[in-house]
């Protein structure tokens, strides 16, 4: 029976109202007071998994057919890996009534998203346990997904700080332990507070987190976000479809073009573009070449927070190599925003499989010398083998993906199981933990760099021929070939590429496999040159609301190595 | 008159060799972690040294308001004062020590241990959380370990009959290195001797991958200064004592002085030093004490007492 069907069956339809979208997702309106009830029925079907929650500011959008009225729509994204489906909840809310019951009780992980909804738009959860911003500074004025909010500094007054406005942000910077949720002592103890961040030399970017210590035992942490925030899905809303690209470069930076693939995909979607089979492998190319450089550094930072100095250096000597690699073929390193919609920017450049082959030659017996080096090491063992360990059903509760899924024995891949860009036709396997520790998690990764591997391998023996951008008017910049022949076409170009293309009006969304997880992106077109409505799905945002639950009871060198083992990016987890 | 010149030199040449042991464990580690090291100011790059004292003395000499200003400021001093002390009974050569000291061996342990104030009274004076942390690992640390390492020497004094650092020289030209006969009380002492001066592995109480820079994060200019000169002036002191100890001395072929021998062991053992801190992970401070107390202590002493029951059956 489809969910459609299910849902159906048990709420009937006058309460249930389904709507079309361009990705397929079966996405049905219900109404506010039953989203606790729906969700939870939803997860008794096997829609384990809450992998977004997010809010469209609806007071401006022309194009919505066949929708219920709404001022405010807040989505739940539900993925269900037994039936491998995703079902897409969406509750109308109108400007004068901007509450909705919290869903915390169902999916844990909901907090959090809760929070940035709040942050975000202002919509308020009633029930949640701590609804408070997240993202934005404690004294932010206005909610910046707000369509009235502006988007850049030159809306704004030129900015200020008087004394009383500086006095009252350094109130708001005091730390109150109360107001975090600890205690500041036991009958017997008093608690020593230890600000950890945001600058700190293990926290991988700007990351806080505030410890509550009994000695050097962590009694309790509560993670601080936001500081790394620069409002990616705000400026997606004034950029054109195409000048947003080299912008998703930037929110995991170390991923590079993996950013670009879930944004390019679902612009094409909502285009219907079709993209040529060369520009798929070109992708998926060099989307596994920076995979294996993200998760280098990965590896190297895993050694060094543990305390081994060394490795970090070999890592980057390979990562150098593979940059150079991609260099060569896109003119950039880490950002090189390389994947246009419809297709990629150039073609592959000659001799281009030389370098590959090299370093395909080189990087296993490395390898093979890390794994001596750093995961056969009996002190990195001690470190993090049962350390910040998780079940698969606690994974699926903290709506945690990628390896750190896969570390808990769960053998699910968004390339194997849902396959995008041609992943179907590549040989590779998916490594699995059995633990879900610190140290499984590494393993994961360590073997996903071999896979990776593979699968580039497949890339340079059977790169297809033919063009490496599609022949349709909303590519952009379209082929140049054909613009001088003759006029349509050359208009066509002027326009793409003075104003942008008009991408259809729709909601589109595809997701990836990225370096650190799923990451998707979620658009809204309204017929216009750019999105109505971006939402990015970032990984690392999920994966840092979990660190309370596996740190607490252990000590600061654990939770040391816990960070070093989920692999976030702070840019990934502020946007 | 000779001692005096004989001073000056010592306190000259060490605390030269301190400073170029910088410059000299960054060449190293760079070498081992395919770099470069710091390799352009001057020839190999060794007027880095120079550089980096002008940079260290004319840095703001800057003492947080929250500190204790008094112990702030005596912290550093301490470990110097007490690195250079122990150096007095150190037998260089022949008939060359500052002091022959017959209680030399307990001399060392006794400066060696006055070292762990620096660490604490710095961390505990730096009010600063991450310091106080640094200091309270120092302080278990070093109560942990300090038990052992003197344990450690008293096989090499039972085969001496001397606690004299000479009279250990001489009696291994008789018994051969003492590494051989006391091969266990070498691996313990060493173990010791890491934990004493706070290098990787054993350098938690600065870690600085989960509390910055430990004790000495307040720390800056000259005073840091003294720290760090004082951390590898204790990695030349345990590589000079595990020399004489354990490795003969100042004892070697006749073709070169004594003085070559000893230096060329002690550089080799400084070597050894920079090397673990390339190689090795740094275990967590639980496992750091349970390693100390539930294996390296009941080896130390089971080494001493086998020790002592040969040289007793063989007295006998």
């Amino acid at each position: 029976m489809s969910i459609k069907a299910e849902l159906e069956a048990e709420f009937g339809l006058p309460a249930l109202h389904f709507q079309a979208c361009a990705d397929g997702v079966t996405t049905c309106w219900i109404i506010r007071e039953d989203n606790a009830f729906v969700l939870r029925f939803l997860k008794t079907l096997g829609y384990v998994m809450l992998l977004d929650l997010s809010a469209i500011d609806e007071r401006l959008r022309q194009h919505r057919p066949g929708q219920p009225a709404a001022d405010f729509t807040v989505f739940y994204h539900l993925i269900s890996f037994s039936r491998n489906e995703d079902v897409r909840i969406k509750v109308a809310l109108s400007e004068d009534d901007l509450s909705l019951p919290s869903v915390v009780d169902v999916f844990p992980n909901a907090n959090w998203y809760e929070r940035e909804v709040y942050d975000m738009f202002g919509v308020n959860f009633s029930g949640h346990p701590h609804l408070s911003r997240i993202l934005m500074p404690s004294t932010w004025e206005g909610h910046p997904l707000r369509k009235e909010h502006p988007a850049r500094a030159t809306e704004m007054e030129p900015y200020s700080l008087p004394d009383d406005i500086l006095a009252r942000e350094q109130e708001a910077l005091k730390f109150e332990p109360e107001a975090w949720g600890m205690k500041r002592k036991t009958d017997t103890n008093d608690f020593m507070f230890l600000n950890l961040g945001p600058n700190h030399p293990s926290v991988h970017g700007v990351f806080r987190i505030a410890l509550q210590l009994d000695g050097e035992k962590l009694v309790d942490c509560v993670p601080d976000i936001g500081y790394h925030h620069r409002g990616a899905e705000k400026m997606a809303e004034r950029q054109s479809w195409h000048t947003f690209i080299p912008y998703t470069d930037r929110v995991d930076y170390l991923g590079g073009v993996m950013n670009n693939f879930p944004y390019v995909m679902a612009v094409e979607q909502l285009a219907g573009i079709e993209v040529p089979a060369r520009a798929q492998m070109i992708r998926v190319m060099l989307a596994e070449l920076y995979r294996i450089a993200s998760h280098l550094v990965f590896y190297g930072t895993f050694a060094q927070d543990v305390g081994q100095l060394s490795p970090v250096f070999y890592m980057f000597i390979d990562r150098e190599k593979v940059f150079d690699i991609i260099s060569s073929i896109t003119g950039g390193r880490m950002h090189s925003g390389w994947f246009r919609v419809g297709g990629v920017a150039q073609d592959l450049p000659q001799g281009w499989e030389i370098a590959i082959r090299e370093f395909i030659q080189w990087l296993p017996s490395r390898l093979d010398h890390y794994q001596k080096m750093v995961m056969d090491n009996d002190i990195v063992k001690r470190r993090t083998v049962n350390i910040g360990d998780y079940s698969t059903e606690e994974a699926f509760a903290w709506g945690i993906t990628g390896a750190g899924l896969r570390a808990t024995g769960f053998k699910w891949d968004y390339r194997k199981e849902r396959p995008y860009s041609g992943y179907e036709q590549f040989d590779f396997d998916v490594p699995v933990g059995s633990n879900g520790d610190a140290y499984d998690r590494a393993m994961v990764r360590i073997e996903e760099i071999r896979q990776s591997l593979r699968i580039v391998e497949q890339c340079v023996n059977n790169m297809p021929k033919g063009p490496y951008k599609a022949q349709h008017p909303l590519t952009t910049p379209p082929p140049k070939d054909r613009t001088l022949k003759d006029i349509e076409t050359l208009i066509q170009h002027f326009v793409n590429v003075s104003w942008g293309p008009v991408i259809p009006h729709g909601e589109g969304y595809m997701a990836v496999e990225a370096t650190k997880g799923i990451n998707s992106y979620f658009l809204v077109s309204d017929n216009n040159t750019s999105s109505y409505r971006t939402r990015i799905r970032a990984p690392s945002f999920a994966h840092l609301q979990m660190i309370p639950l596996i740190s607490n009871g252990l000590f600061v060198a654990d939770l040391i190595a816990i960070i070093a083992s989920i692999d976030f990016v702070m840019a990934d987890v502020d946007r | 008159m000779n001692t005096a010149i004989l001073i000056a030199t010592v306190l000259i040449c060490l605390l030269s060799l301190a400073a170029l042991l910088i410059w000299l464990e960054r060449r190293l580690l760079g070498i081992w972690q395919d770099r470069l090291g710091p390799n352009r100011v001057g020839f190999l790059g060794l007027g880095q040294v120079v550089a980096d004292m002008i940079k260290i003395f004319t840095k703001e000499d800057w003492i947080p308001p929250f500190a204790d200003k008094g112990i702030f400021i005596l912290a550093p001093t301490i470990v110097v004062i007490a690195m250079l002390m122990a150096f007095a009974v150190v037998p260089f050569a022949p008939d060359t020590s500052i002091s022959n000291l017959n209680i030399g061996l307990l001399f060392f342990l006794a400066m060696s241990s006055l070292a762990a104030y620096s660490v604490m009274l710095g961390g505990y004076a730096s009010n600063n959380k991450y310091a106080l942390l640094g200091s309270l690992r120092a302080a278990a640390q070093t109560v942990s370990y300090e038990v052992f390492m003197g344990l450690s020497l008293m096989g090499v004094v039972l085969l001496t009959g001397s606690f004299n650092m000479s009279d250990i020289v001489l009696a291994q030209k008789e018994h051969g290195w003492f590494v051989f006969s006391q091969f266990v009380g070498f691996i313990v002492f060493l173990v010791a001797g890491i934990a004493e001066s706070h290098r990787l592995p054993f350098d938690l109480p600065e870690a600085e991958h989960e509390i910055v820079a430990g004790f000495h994060t307040e720390y800056s200019g000259m005073k840091f200064g003294l720290f760090f000169i004082g951390e590898y002036l204790g990695v030349a002191l345990i590589s000079a004592v595990i020399t004489t100890l354990f490795f003969g001395g100042w004892l070697g072929p006749e073709f070169m002085p004594p003085l070559f021998w000893f230096c060329l062991k002690t550089f080799i053992f400084i070597c050894f030093f920079v090397l673990l801190r390339a190689a090795v992970p740094r275990p967590r401070y639980d496992q750091l004490m349970m390693f100390g107390w539930k294996v390296m202590l009941p080896i130390s002493l089971l080494n001493l007492l086998i020790t002592a029951a040969l040289t007793l059956a063989r007295a006998s």
